[in-house]
Protein backbone atom coordinates (compact mmCIF):
# COMPACT_ATOMS: atom_id res chain seq x y z
CA UNK A 1 0.00 0.00 0.00
CA UNK A 2 2.85 2.39 0.75
CA UNK A 3 3.79 2.62 -2.84
CA UNK A 4 0.16 3.42 -3.89
CA UNK A 5 0.81 6.84 -1.20
CA UNK A 6 4.02 7.87 -3.18
CA UNK A 7 2.18 7.53 -6.62
CA UNK A 8 -0.83 9.44 -5.79
CA UNK A 9 -0.16 13.04 -5.75
CA UNK A 10 -0.02 14.72 -2.56
CA UNK A 11 -3.03 16.89 -1.26
CA UNK A 12 -2.54 20.23 -1.66
CA UNK A 13 -3.48 21.57 1.62
CA UNK A 14 -3.18 18.71 4.39
CA UNK A 15 -6.33 16.99 4.14
CA UNK A 16 -6.55 16.84 7.90
CA UNK A 17 -4.86 18.78 10.24
CA UNK A 18 -2.54 17.40 12.87
CA UNK A 19 -4.71 18.59 15.38
CA UNK A 20 -8.05 17.33 14.41
CA UNK A 21 -9.00 16.14 17.89
CA UNK A 22 -9.54 12.54 18.98
CA UNK A 23 -13.66 12.49 19.08
CA UNK A 24 -13.79 14.01 15.44
CA UNK A 25 -11.35 11.38 14.45
CA UNK A 26 -13.74 8.69 15.76
CA UNK A 27 -16.55 10.29 13.89
CA UNK A 28 -15.05 10.37 10.75
CA UNK A 29 -14.34 6.42 10.62
CA UNK A 30 -17.80 5.68 11.58
CA UNK A 31 -19.57 5.77 8.88
CA UNK A 32 -16.51 3.89 7.10
CA UNK A 33 -16.66 1.28 9.81
CA UNK A 34 -19.70 -1.22 8.42
CA UNK A 35 -18.56 -1.40 5.10
CA UNK A 36 -14.77 -2.00 6.19
CA UNK A 37 -15.96 -4.75 8.56
CA UNK A 38 -18.22 -6.47 6.14
CA UNK A 39 -15.82 -6.61 3.54
CA UNK A 40 -13.13 -7.61 6.04
CA UNK A 41 -15.10 -10.50 7.10
CA UNK A 42 -16.85 -11.61 3.92
CA UNK A 43 -13.91 -11.46 1.51
CA UNK A 44 -10.86 -12.26 3.66
CA UNK A 45 -12.34 -14.69 5.75
CA UNK A 46 -12.51 -17.41 3.31
CA UNK A 47 -9.30 -16.86 2.08
CA UNK A 48 -7.99 -17.35 5.37
CA UNK A 49 -9.91 -20.78 5.44
CA UNK A 50 -8.26 -21.35 2.52
CA UNK A 51 -5.46 -21.10 3.64
CA UNK A 52 -6.17 -23.90 6.69
CA UNK A 53 -7.52 -25.95 4.31
CA UNK A 54 -4.62 -25.93 1.52
CA UNK A 55 -2.17 -27.89 4.66
CA UNK A 56 -5.02 -30.36 5.47
CA UNK A 57 -6.49 -33.47 3.57
CA UNK A 58 -9.92 -33.17 3.18
CA UNK A 59 -12.22 -34.81 0.44
CA UNK A 60 -16.44 -34.44 0.29
CA UNK A 61 -16.73 -38.41 -0.15
CA UNK A 62 -14.62 -40.02 2.34
CA UNK A 63 -15.71 -39.77 6.40
CA UNK A 64 -13.45 -38.32 9.25
CA UNK A 65 -13.28 -34.90 7.87
CA UNK A 66 -9.94 -33.48 7.97
CA UNK A 67 -6.47 -33.91 9.05
CA UNK A 68 -3.33 -32.02 8.01
CA UNK A 69 -1.14 -33.08 6.20
CA UNK A 70 1.70 -30.15 5.42
CA UNK A 71 2.72 -29.35 2.11
CA UNK A 72 1.45 -32.24 0.60
CA UNK A 73 -1.18 -30.50 -1.45
CA UNK A 74 1.23 -28.07 -2.49
CA UNK A 75 3.93 -30.86 -3.67
CA UNK A 76 0.38 -32.23 -5.64
CA UNK A 77 -0.03 -28.79 -6.78
CA UNK A 78 3.48 -28.34 -8.28
CA UNK A 79 3.64 -31.40 -10.26
CA UNK A 80 -0.05 -31.57 -11.42
CA UNK A 81 0.15 -30.85 -15.09
CA UNK A 82 -3.43 -29.87 -15.62
CA UNK A 83 -2.79 -27.31 -13.16
CA UNK A 84 -0.10 -25.75 -15.25
CA UNK A 85 -2.40 -26.46 -18.27
CA UNK A 86 -5.38 -24.00 -16.78
CA UNK A 87 -2.93 -21.73 -15.75
CA UNK A 88 -1.31 -21.49 -19.01
CA UNK A 89 -4.86 -21.08 -20.85
CA UNK A 90 -5.97 -18.70 -18.41
CA UNK A 91 -3.28 -16.10 -19.12
CA UNK A 92 -3.62 -17.45 -22.84
CA UNK A 93 -7.77 -16.88 -22.82
CA UNK A 94 -7.41 -13.34 -20.86
CA UNK A 95 -4.62 -11.86 -22.69
CA UNK A 96 -5.69 -12.52 -26.62
CA UNK A 97 -9.78 -11.54 -24.98
CA UNK A 98 -8.34 -8.16 -23.66
CA UNK A 99 -5.71 -7.08 -26.86
CA UNK A 100 -8.56 -8.25 -29.28
CA UNK A 101 -11.42 -6.51 -27.46
CA UNK A 102 -9.28 -3.41 -27.12
CA UNK A 103 -8.17 -3.38 -30.93
CA UNK A 104 -11.95 -3.67 -31.76
CA UNK A 105 -13.17 -1.19 -28.93
CA UNK A 106 -11.05 1.12 -30.35
CA UNK A 107 -11.97 0.44 -34.40
CA UNK A 108 -16.16 1.13 -32.73
CA UNK A 109 -15.11 3.88 -30.78
CA UNK A 110 -13.59 6.18 -33.74
CA UNK A 111 -16.67 4.88 -35.96
CA UNK A 112 -18.94 5.87 -33.25
CA UNK A 113 -16.98 9.53 -32.19
CA UNK A 114 -18.33 10.96 -35.75
CA UNK A 115 -22.12 12.05 -36.56
CA UNK A 116 -23.92 10.20 -39.01
CA UNK A 117 -27.81 9.08 -39.12
CA UNK A 118 -29.21 6.90 -36.46
CA UNK A 119 -26.01 7.08 -34.18
CA UNK A 120 -27.79 6.77 -31.03
CA UNK A 121 -29.13 3.19 -32.13
CA UNK A 122 -25.70 1.73 -33.18
CA UNK A 123 -24.35 2.43 -30.23
CA UNK A 124 -27.48 1.12 -28.44
CA UNK A 125 -26.97 -2.46 -30.90
CA UNK A 126 -23.23 -1.94 -30.06
CA UNK A 127 -23.25 -2.27 -26.51
CA UNK A 128 -25.95 -5.21 -25.62
CA UNK A 129 -23.89 -8.03 -26.53
CA UNK A 130 -22.08 -6.97 -23.07
CA UNK A 131 -25.39 -6.71 -20.99
CA UNK A 132 -26.62 -10.13 -22.34
CA UNK A 133 -26.50 -12.48 -19.30
CA UNK A 134 -23.42 -14.29 -20.10
CA UNK A 135 -24.84 -17.68 -19.38
CA UNK A 136 -27.74 -17.10 -21.66
CA UNK A 137 -24.84 -15.39 -24.47
CA UNK A 138 -22.77 -18.87 -23.79
CA UNK A 139 -25.66 -21.24 -24.21
CA UNK A 140 -26.91 -19.41 -27.00
CA UNK A 141 -23.54 -19.51 -28.98
CA UNK A 142 -23.05 -22.96 -27.70
CA UNK A 143 -25.87 -24.52 -29.79
CA UNK A 144 -28.20 -22.24 -32.08
CA UNK A 145 -25.05 -19.91 -33.00
CA UNK A 146 -22.21 -22.42 -33.53
CA UNK A 147 -23.85 -26.15 -33.86
CA UNK A 148 -22.30 -27.82 -36.68
CA UNK A 149 -25.86 -29.09 -38.71
CA UNK A 150 -28.13 -26.23 -37.83
CA UNK A 151 -25.77 -23.57 -36.28
CA UNK A 152 -26.43 -19.68 -37.61
CA UNK A 153 -22.37 -19.41 -38.55
CA UNK A 154 -21.68 -21.48 -40.33
CA UNK A 155 -24.70 -20.62 -42.49
CA UNK A 156 -23.44 -16.88 -42.70
CA UNK A 157 -19.99 -18.52 -43.59
CA UNK A 158 -20.95 -21.28 -46.66
CA UNK A 159 -20.42 -18.42 -49.71
CA UNK A 160 -16.75 -18.40 -48.28
CA UNK A 161 -16.58 -22.13 -47.98
CA UNK A 162 -17.39 -22.93 -44.99
CA UNK A 163 -19.05 -26.72 -44.60
CA UNK A 164 -20.25 -27.47 -41.35
CA UNK A 165 -17.71 -26.96 -39.04
CA UNK A 166 -17.71 -27.67 -35.50
CA UNK A 167 -16.37 -25.09 -33.98
CA UNK A 168 -16.55 -26.15 -30.50
CA UNK A 169 -14.57 -29.19 -31.37
CA UNK A 170 -12.22 -28.34 -33.75
CA UNK A 171 -11.74 -24.95 -32.78
CA UNK A 172 -12.50 -24.30 -29.00
CA UNK A 173 -10.39 -22.55 -27.79
CA UNK A 174 -10.89 -19.44 -30.48
CA UNK A 175 -14.43 -19.92 -30.33
CA UNK A 176 -14.73 -19.18 -26.05
CA UNK A 177 -12.06 -16.29 -27.08
CA UNK A 178 -14.10 -14.95 -29.55
CA UNK A 179 -17.61 -15.14 -27.53
CA UNK A 180 -15.23 -13.11 -24.74
CA UNK A 181 -14.16 -10.77 -27.40
CA UNK A 182 -18.04 -10.26 -28.41
CA UNK A 183 -19.21 -9.83 -24.60
CA UNK A 184 -16.34 -7.19 -23.78
CA UNK A 185 -15.83 -5.33 -26.89
CA UNK A 186 -18.76 -3.29 -25.90
CA UNK A 187 -17.12 -2.45 -22.77
CA UNK A 188 -13.63 -1.45 -24.20
CA UNK A 189 -16.04 0.64 -26.81
CA UNK A 190 -17.46 2.66 -24.22
CA UNK A 191 -14.36 3.81 -22.53
CA UNK A 192 -12.67 4.52 -25.71
CA UNK A 193 -15.01 6.61 -27.04
CA UNK A 194 -15.29 8.74 -23.90
CA UNK A 195 -11.69 9.60 -24.09
CA UNK A 196 -12.53 10.42 -28.18
CA UNK A 197 -14.94 12.72 -27.01
CA UNK A 198 -12.84 14.59 -24.13
CA UNK A 199 -10.19 14.98 -26.68
CA UNK A 200 -9.83 19.23 -27.02
CA UNK A 201 -11.92 19.70 -30.92
CA UNK A 202 -9.33 22.94 -30.90
CA UNK A 203 -5.60 20.14 -31.11
CA UNK A 204 -7.59 18.61 -33.97
CA UNK A 205 -8.85 21.14 -35.60
CA UNK A 206 -5.20 22.64 -35.50
CA UNK A 207 -3.68 19.57 -37.12
CA UNK A 208 -5.95 19.67 -39.72
CA UNK A 209 -4.50 23.71 -40.41
CA UNK A 210 -1.24 22.11 -40.32
CA UNK A 211 -1.54 19.96 -42.97
CA UNK A 212 -1.14 16.55 -40.85
CA UNK A 213 -3.20 13.49 -42.15
CA UNK A 214 -6.10 12.06 -40.18
CA UNK A 215 -4.09 8.85 -39.94
CA UNK A 216 -0.86 11.16 -38.59
CA UNK A 217 -3.29 12.73 -36.05
CA UNK A 218 -4.43 9.96 -34.81
CA UNK A 219 -1.18 8.15 -34.46
CA UNK A 220 0.60 11.57 -32.69
CA UNK A 221 -2.35 13.15 -31.19
CA UNK A 222 -5.33 10.29 -30.40
CA UNK A 223 -3.23 7.95 -29.26
CA UNK A 224 -1.13 9.14 -26.68
CA UNK A 225 -4.47 11.01 -25.58
CA UNK A 226 -6.15 7.69 -25.16
CA UNK A 227 -3.63 5.97 -23.60
CA UNK A 228 -5.26 6.35 -19.85
CA UNK A 229 -8.23 5.49 -21.31
CA UNK A 230 -6.93 1.87 -22.69
CA UNK A 231 -5.06 1.29 -19.87
CA UNK A 232 -7.88 1.60 -17.84
CA UNK A 233 -9.57 -0.32 -19.99
CA UNK A 234 -7.20 -3.40 -20.12
CA UNK A 235 -6.69 -2.89 -16.41
CA UNK A 236 -10.57 -3.45 -15.54
CA UNK A 237 -11.28 -6.39 -18.34
CA UNK A 238 -8.75 -8.29 -17.13
CA UNK A 239 -9.99 -8.31 -13.66
CA UNK A 240 -13.17 -9.81 -14.89
CA UNK A 241 -12.00 -11.68 -18.23
CA UNK A 242 -9.52 -13.86 -16.03
CA UNK A 243 -12.19 -14.98 -14.22
CA UNK A 244 -14.48 -15.74 -16.80
CA UNK A 245 -15.81 -19.30 -15.81
CA UNK A 246 -19.57 -19.03 -17.67
CA UNK A 247 -18.47 -19.53 -21.42
CA UNK A 248 -15.98 -22.19 -20.33
CA UNK A 249 -18.46 -23.83 -17.99
CA UNK A 250 -21.40 -23.66 -20.79
CA UNK A 251 -19.71 -23.65 -24.29
CA UNK A 252 -17.05 -26.54 -23.85
CA UNK A 253 -17.38 -27.66 -20.42
CA UNK A 254 -12.84 -27.41 -20.57
CA UNK A 255 -13.12 -29.35 -23.32
CA UNK A 256 -12.69 -31.27 -25.18
CA UNK A 257 -10.39 -33.11 -23.03
CA UNK A 258 -8.71 -30.21 -21.38
CA UNK A 259 -8.70 -27.88 -24.15
CA UNK A 260 -10.58 -25.19 -22.48
CA UNK A 261 -9.75 -25.40 -19.29
CA UNK A 262 -8.59 -22.52 -17.35
CA UNK A 263 -8.29 -21.88 -13.89
CA UNK A 264 -11.70 -21.44 -12.39
CA UNK A 265 -13.09 -24.17 -14.33
CA UNK A 266 -10.19 -26.09 -13.02
CA UNK A 267 -11.14 -25.17 -9.17
CA UNK A 268 -14.61 -25.85 -9.71
CA UNK A 269 -13.81 -29.36 -11.28
CA UNK A 270 -11.88 -29.99 -8.17
CA UNK A 271 -14.45 -29.26 -5.59
CA UNK A 272 -17.32 -30.63 -7.56
CA UNK A 273 -16.13 -33.36 -9.49
CA UNK A 274 -12.52 -34.41 -7.40
CA UNK A 275 -14.52 -33.62 -3.74
CA UNK A 276 -11.06 -32.30 -3.19
CA UNK A 277 -11.02 -29.58 -0.93
CA UNK A 278 -7.53 -29.44 0.75
CA UNK A 279 -5.94 -29.79 -3.18
CA UNK A 280 -8.62 -27.01 -4.52
CA UNK A 281 -7.42 -24.38 -1.64
CA UNK A 282 -3.77 -25.18 -2.35
CA UNK A 283 -4.36 -24.40 -5.78
CA UNK A 284 -6.39 -21.54 -4.89
CA UNK A 285 -3.80 -20.32 -2.71
CA UNK A 286 -1.40 -20.64 -5.42
CA UNK A 287 -3.88 -18.47 -7.61
CA UNK A 288 -4.06 -15.90 -5.03
CA UNK A 289 -0.19 -15.37 -4.56
CA UNK A 290 0.01 -15.51 -8.71
CA UNK A 291 -2.65 -12.84 -8.69
CA UNK A 292 -1.54 -10.46 -5.85
CA UNK A 293 1.96 -10.46 -7.79
CA UNK A 294 0.26 -9.39 -11.08
CA UNK A 295 -2.41 -7.03 -9.12
CA UNK A 296 0.45 -5.21 -7.26
CA UNK A 297 1.60 -3.98 -11.06
CA UNK A 298 -2.16 -3.37 -11.29
CA UNK A 299 -2.82 -1.46 -8.34
CA UNK A 300 0.25 0.63 -9.39
CA UNK A 301 -1.33 1.91 -13.08
CA UNK A 302 -4.68 2.20 -10.96
CA UNK A 303 -3.02 4.67 -9.09
CA UNK A 304 -1.35 6.42 -11.58
CA UNK A 305 -4.26 6.10 -14.20
CA UNK A 306 -6.76 7.25 -11.88
CA UNK A 307 -7.03 11.41 -11.46
CA UNK A 308 -7.20 11.82 -7.93
CA UNK A 309 -9.41 14.29 -6.86
CA UNK A 310 -8.68 16.22 -3.68
CA UNK A 311 -10.78 14.72 -0.87
CA UNK A 312 -12.12 17.38 0.56
CA UNK B 1 -18.81 27.12 -41.04
CA UNK B 2 -21.79 27.52 -42.78
CA UNK B 3 -19.71 30.12 -44.97
CA UNK B 4 -17.43 27.72 -45.76
CA UNK B 5 -19.22 24.96 -46.94
CA UNK B 6 -21.73 27.13 -49.20
CA UNK B 7 -18.60 28.19 -50.47
CA UNK B 8 -17.61 24.85 -51.49
CA UNK B 9 -17.75 23.41 -55.12
CA UNK B 10 -20.39 20.80 -55.66
CA UNK B 11 -18.34 18.18 -56.30
CA UNK B 12 -16.85 18.61 -53.07
CA UNK B 13 -20.43 18.31 -51.12
CA UNK B 14 -21.25 15.49 -53.33
CA UNK B 15 -17.63 13.70 -51.83
CA UNK B 16 -18.24 14.90 -48.51
CA UNK B 17 -21.89 13.59 -48.44
CA UNK B 18 -20.62 10.29 -49.74
CA UNK B 19 -18.23 10.09 -47.41
CA UNK B 20 -20.83 10.59 -44.37
CA UNK B 21 -23.02 7.89 -46.13
CA UNK B 22 -20.35 5.47 -46.51
CA UNK B 23 -19.05 5.88 -42.58
CA UNK B 24 -23.13 5.31 -41.51
CA UNK B 25 -23.34 2.62 -43.75
CA UNK B 26 -20.03 0.32 -42.56
CA UNK B 27 -21.46 1.56 -38.69
CA UNK B 28 -24.75 -0.06 -39.42
CA UNK B 29 -22.77 -3.03 -40.69
CA UNK B 30 -20.24 -3.44 -37.94
CA UNK B 31 -23.40 -2.71 -35.05
CA UNK B 32 -25.73 -5.71 -37.07
CA UNK B 33 -23.05 -8.28 -37.26
CA UNK B 34 -22.69 -7.60 -32.98
CA UNK B 35 -26.18 -7.40 -32.60
CA UNK B 36 -27.03 -10.61 -34.76
CA UNK B 37 -26.36 -13.29 -31.95
CA UNK B 38 -28.82 -11.73 -29.93
CA UNK B 39 -31.37 -10.96 -32.86
CA UNK B 40 -30.98 -14.79 -33.61
CA UNK B 41 -31.71 -15.58 -29.76
CA UNK B 42 -35.13 -13.62 -29.99
CA UNK B 43 -35.88 -14.83 -33.90
CA UNK B 44 -35.48 -18.59 -32.70
CA UNK B 45 -37.73 -18.13 -29.10
CA UNK B 46 -40.23 -17.29 -31.77
CA UNK B 47 -40.07 -19.99 -33.47
CA UNK B 48 -41.58 -23.53 -32.98
CA UNK B 49 -39.15 -26.47 -31.87
CA UNK B 50 -39.42 -28.15 -34.80
CA UNK B 51 -38.21 -24.81 -36.78
CA UNK B 52 -35.32 -23.99 -34.63
CA UNK B 53 -33.16 -27.24 -36.16
CA UNK B 54 -33.09 -26.65 -39.89
CA UNK B 55 -30.62 -26.86 -42.35
CA UNK B 56 -30.68 -24.37 -43.66
CA UNK B 57 -32.11 -22.28 -41.14
CA UNK B 58 -35.29 -20.73 -41.27
CA UNK B 59 -35.98 -17.13 -41.57
CA UNK B 60 -39.81 -17.11 -42.20
CA UNK B 61 -42.07 -19.20 -39.95
CA UNK B 62 -45.25 -18.98 -38.43
CA UNK B 63 -44.33 -16.84 -34.74
CA UNK B 64 -45.79 -18.98 -31.81
CA UNK B 65 -45.37 -17.98 -28.23
CA UNK B 66 -45.47 -21.64 -26.96
CA UNK B 67 -42.02 -21.96 -26.12
CA UNK B 68 -42.36 -18.79 -24.03
CA UNK B 69 -45.37 -20.22 -22.13
CA UNK B 70 -43.26 -23.37 -21.40
CA UNK B 71 -40.66 -21.09 -20.12
CA UNK B 72 -42.38 -19.34 -18.01
CA UNK B 73 -44.40 -22.25 -16.52
CA UNK B 74 -41.20 -23.38 -15.05
CA UNK B 75 -39.26 -20.44 -14.31
CA UNK B 76 -41.20 -18.88 -11.07
CA UNK B 77 -38.96 -19.84 -7.98
CA UNK B 78 -35.82 -18.98 -10.04
CA UNK B 79 -36.77 -15.38 -11.23
CA UNK B 80 -38.65 -14.86 -7.99
CA UNK B 81 -35.23 -15.98 -6.06
CA UNK B 82 -33.02 -13.83 -9.14
CA UNK B 83 -35.59 -10.93 -8.22
CA UNK B 84 -34.48 -11.22 -4.03
CA UNK B 85 -30.94 -11.60 -4.09
CA UNK B 86 -30.32 -9.15 -6.96
CA UNK B 87 -32.91 -6.45 -4.71
CA UNK B 88 -31.48 -7.33 -1.54
CA UNK B 89 -27.80 -7.17 -2.20
CA UNK B 90 -28.55 -3.57 -4.34
CA UNK B 91 -30.16 -2.15 -1.24
CA UNK B 92 -27.38 -3.70 1.09
CA UNK B 93 -24.69 -2.00 -0.98
CA UNK B 94 -26.38 1.09 -1.04
CA UNK B 95 -26.54 1.41 2.91
CA UNK B 96 -23.26 0.30 3.62
CA UNK B 97 -21.67 2.06 0.26
CA UNK B 98 -23.24 5.23 0.80
CA UNK B 99 -21.60 6.31 4.64
CA UNK B 100 -18.31 5.08 3.95
CA UNK B 101 -18.21 6.93 0.47
CA UNK B 102 -18.81 9.95 2.77
CA UNK B 103 -15.73 9.19 5.26
CA UNK B 104 -13.67 8.82 1.91
CA UNK B 105 -14.77 12.06 0.31
CA UNK B 106 -16.42 14.93 1.96
CA UNK B 107 -14.72 14.32 5.80
CA UNK B 108 -11.87 11.90 4.90
CA UNK B 109 -10.54 9.85 7.73
CA UNK B 110 -6.64 10.11 7.66
CA UNK B 111 -5.70 7.36 5.21
CA UNK B 112 -8.98 7.42 3.15
CA UNK B 113 -6.56 6.73 0.20
CA UNK B 114 -5.35 3.12 1.51
CA UNK B 115 -9.26 2.71 2.52
CA UNK B 116 -10.21 3.23 -1.30
CA UNK B 117 -7.16 1.04 -2.92
CA UNK B 118 -8.14 -1.98 -0.02
CA UNK B 119 -12.00 -1.90 -1.47
CA UNK B 120 -10.43 -2.25 -4.76
CA UNK B 121 -7.97 -5.02 -4.03
CA UNK B 122 -10.85 -6.72 -3.03
CA UNK B 123 -11.92 -7.27 -6.47
CA UNK B 124 -8.83 -8.81 -7.37
CA UNK B 125 -8.58 -11.26 -5.87
CA UNK B 126 -10.03 -14.15 -7.61
CA UNK B 127 -13.22 -15.29 -5.32
CA UNK B 128 -12.61 -18.57 -7.70
CA UNK B 129 -9.70 -19.67 -5.55
CA UNK B 130 -11.39 -20.04 -2.09
CA UNK B 131 -14.42 -21.68 -3.30
CA UNK B 132 -14.36 -25.04 -1.81
CA UNK B 133 -13.71 -23.32 2.23
CA UNK B 134 -16.92 -20.99 1.23
CA UNK B 135 -19.04 -23.94 0.26
CA UNK B 136 -17.63 -25.81 3.88
CA UNK B 137 -18.27 -22.14 5.63
CA UNK B 138 -21.55 -21.95 4.02
CA UNK B 139 -22.89 -25.57 5.14
CA UNK B 140 -21.28 -24.93 8.87
CA UNK B 141 -23.41 -21.56 8.84
CA UNK B 142 -26.37 -23.14 7.82
CA UNK B 143 -26.46 -21.41 4.71
CA UNK B 144 -26.03 -23.39 1.64
CA UNK B 145 -28.58 -23.13 -0.52
CA UNK B 146 -30.20 -20.08 0.75
CA UNK B 147 -31.24 -16.81 -0.65
CA UNK B 148 -29.41 -14.53 2.21
CA UNK B 149 -25.90 -16.25 1.59
CA UNK B 150 -26.30 -14.54 -2.36
CA UNK B 151 -27.13 -11.92 -0.65
CA UNK B 152 -24.35 -11.53 1.46
CA UNK B 153 -22.13 -12.71 -1.53
CA UNK B 154 -22.86 -10.22 -4.05
CA UNK B 155 -23.15 -6.92 -1.41
CA UNK B 156 -19.45 -7.93 -1.11
CA UNK B 157 -18.86 -8.72 -4.96
CA UNK B 158 -20.47 -4.91 -5.81
CA UNK B 159 -19.57 -2.98 -2.78
CA UNK B 160 -15.75 -1.72 -3.88
CA UNK B 161 -17.63 -0.42 -7.07
CA UNK B 162 -19.99 1.18 -5.58
CA UNK B 163 -17.68 2.79 -2.96
CA UNK B 164 -15.89 4.08 -5.65
CA UNK B 165 -18.71 5.03 -7.45
CA UNK B 166 -20.63 6.98 -5.23
CA UNK B 167 -17.46 8.85 -4.20
CA UNK B 168 -16.64 10.38 -7.28
CA UNK B 169 -20.72 11.73 -7.41
CA UNK B 170 -19.93 13.27 -3.47
CA UNK B 171 -16.74 15.07 -4.81
CA UNK B 172 -18.93 17.03 -7.15
CA UNK B 173 -21.00 18.49 -4.62
CA UNK B 174 -19.80 21.96 -4.55
CA UNK B 175 -18.20 22.91 -1.58
CA UNK B 176 -20.04 25.84 -1.06
CA UNK B 177 -23.21 24.46 -0.53
CA UNK B 178 -21.59 22.04 2.21
CA UNK B 179 -20.00 24.77 3.76
CA UNK B 180 -23.23 26.92 4.04
CA UNK B 181 -25.11 24.46 5.44
CA UNK B 182 -22.38 23.88 8.14
CA UNK B 183 -22.74 27.49 8.68
CA UNK B 184 -26.34 27.01 9.13
CA UNK B 185 -25.50 24.68 11.82
CA UNK B 186 -26.36 21.00 10.04
CA UNK B 187 -24.57 18.13 11.63
CA UNK B 188 -23.46 15.46 9.65
CA UNK B 189 -26.45 13.66 9.66
CA UNK B 190 -28.41 16.89 7.95
CA UNK B 191 -25.60 17.37 5.50
CA UNK B 192 -25.78 14.07 4.25
CA UNK B 193 -29.78 14.32 4.12
CA UNK B 194 -30.76 17.69 2.80
CA UNK B 195 -27.35 18.41 0.82
CA UNK B 196 -25.73 15.38 -0.06
CA UNK B 197 -28.29 12.82 -0.98
CA UNK B 198 -30.79 15.18 -3.04
CA UNK B 199 -27.50 15.63 -5.75
CA UNK B 200 -26.17 12.65 -5.51
CA UNK B 201 -29.47 10.90 -5.92
CA UNK B 202 -29.10 10.27 -9.80
CA UNK B 203 -25.98 8.98 -9.45
CA UNK B 204 -26.97 6.53 -6.82
CA UNK B 205 -29.34 5.57 -9.64
CA UNK B 206 -26.70 4.64 -11.91
CA UNK B 207 -24.90 2.93 -9.26
CA UNK B 208 -27.92 0.78 -8.49
CA UNK B 209 -28.49 -0.19 -11.62
CA UNK B 210 -24.97 -1.27 -12.42
CA UNK B 211 -25.10 -3.52 -9.08
CA UNK B 212 -28.52 -5.11 -10.26
CA UNK B 213 -26.90 -5.93 -13.79
CA UNK B 214 -23.95 -7.91 -11.76
CA UNK B 215 -26.09 -9.64 -9.39
CA UNK B 216 -28.50 -10.10 -11.69
CA UNK B 217 -26.24 -11.85 -14.70
CA UNK B 218 -23.80 -13.62 -11.47
CA UNK B 219 -23.33 -17.91 -12.07
CA UNK B 220 -20.68 -18.76 -10.35
CA UNK B 221 -21.16 -18.15 -6.75
CA UNK B 222 -25.27 -19.68 -7.60
CA UNK B 223 -23.93 -23.07 -9.35
CA UNK B 224 -21.50 -24.02 -6.61
CA UNK B 225 -23.50 -22.76 -3.72
CA UNK B 226 -27.29 -23.25 -4.52
CA UNK B 227 -29.49 -26.43 -5.54
CA UNK B 228 -33.14 -25.80 -5.34
CA UNK B 229 -33.82 -23.17 -2.39
CA UNK B 230 -32.09 -20.04 -3.28
CA UNK B 231 -31.43 -21.52 -7.69
CA UNK B 232 -31.10 -18.03 -9.87
CA UNK B 233 -32.37 -17.67 -13.70
CA UNK B 234 -28.94 -18.22 -14.76
CA UNK B 235 -29.23 -21.71 -13.16
CA UNK B 236 -32.80 -21.94 -15.00
CA UNK B 237 -30.96 -21.77 -18.37
CA UNK B 238 -28.78 -23.96 -17.38
CA UNK B 239 -31.28 -26.89 -16.54
CA UNK B 240 -33.49 -25.86 -19.75
CA UNK B 241 -30.83 -27.62 -21.54
CA UNK B 242 -31.95 -31.31 -21.68
CA UNK B 243 -29.60 -34.02 -22.59
CA UNK B 244 -31.06 -35.25 -25.63
CA UNK B 245 -34.05 -34.19 -27.60
CA UNK B 246 -34.66 -30.71 -29.65
CA UNK B 247 -34.57 -28.04 -27.01
CA UNK B 248 -33.07 -24.42 -29.06
CA UNK B 249 -36.40 -22.72 -29.18
CA UNK B 250 -37.02 -23.53 -26.07
CA UNK B 251 -33.49 -22.36 -24.77
CA UNK B 252 -33.92 -19.20 -26.61
CA UNK B 253 -36.95 -18.30 -25.18
CA UNK B 254 -35.82 -18.80 -21.69
CA UNK B 255 -32.67 -16.90 -22.58
CA UNK B 256 -34.83 -14.00 -24.01
CA UNK B 257 -36.72 -13.90 -20.73
CA UNK B 258 -33.74 -14.15 -18.59
CA UNK B 259 -31.62 -11.11 -20.54
CA UNK B 260 -34.47 -8.79 -21.46
CA UNK B 261 -34.83 -6.96 -18.30
CA UNK B 262 -31.09 -6.44 -17.93
CA UNK B 263 -30.62 -5.43 -21.55
CA UNK B 264 -33.56 -2.89 -20.98
CA UNK B 265 -31.80 -1.56 -17.73
CA UNK B 266 -28.62 -1.11 -19.77
CA UNK B 267 -30.06 0.73 -22.41
CA UNK B 268 -31.33 3.17 -19.90
CA UNK B 269 -28.75 3.87 -17.75
CA UNK B 270 -26.63 3.76 -21.26
CA UNK B 271 -25.25 7.41 -20.32
CA UNK B 272 -23.95 6.23 -16.80
CA UNK B 273 -22.54 3.34 -17.80
CA UNK B 274 -19.11 4.30 -18.84
CA UNK B 275 -18.69 5.86 -15.35
CA UNK B 276 -20.40 2.88 -13.28
CA UNK B 277 -17.87 0.19 -15.22
CA UNK B 278 -14.97 2.85 -14.63
CA UNK B 279 -15.71 2.78 -11.36
CA UNK B 280 -16.19 6.87 -11.39
CA UNK B 281 -13.25 7.18 -13.06
CA UNK B 282 -14.52 8.42 -16.50
CA UNK B 283 -16.95 11.41 -16.15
Amino acid sequence: MTVIEDLAPAPRAEVLPRAVSRREGWLRRLPLLPALIYTVVVTQIPFVVTLWYSFQSYFWDTPGGAHFTGLSNYKAVFTNPNFRGALVRSVVMTVSAVIGAMILGIALAVLLDRKFFGRGVVRTLIITPFLVMPAAAALVWATPMLDPNFGLLNYLLEPFGVHHVAWLSTHALGSVIVVMIWQWTPFMTLIVLAGLQSQPAETLEAAKVDGAGAFATFRELTLPHLRPYIELGILLGSIYLVNVFDAVRLMTNGGPGTATTNLPFFLYQEVNNAFDVGGAAAAGVVTVFLTIIVATFALRMFARVFQFEEAR
Amino acid sequence: MTALTARRSPRGRLREWSGRVGWAILAWAVAIIFFIPVLWMVITAFKPESAAETWPPKFIFTPTLSEFRLAITGMGPFLAHSIMATLGSTLLVLLLAVPAAYALSVRPVKHWRDGLFFFISTKMLPIVAAIGPLYVIALHAHLLDSIWLMIILYTAMNLPLAIWMIRSFMLEVPGELLEAARLDGAGRIREMGSVILPIISPGLTSTALICVIFAWNELFLAINLTVTNAATLPMFLISSVPQEGLFIAHLCAAATIASVPVIIVGWIAQRSLVRGLSMGAIK
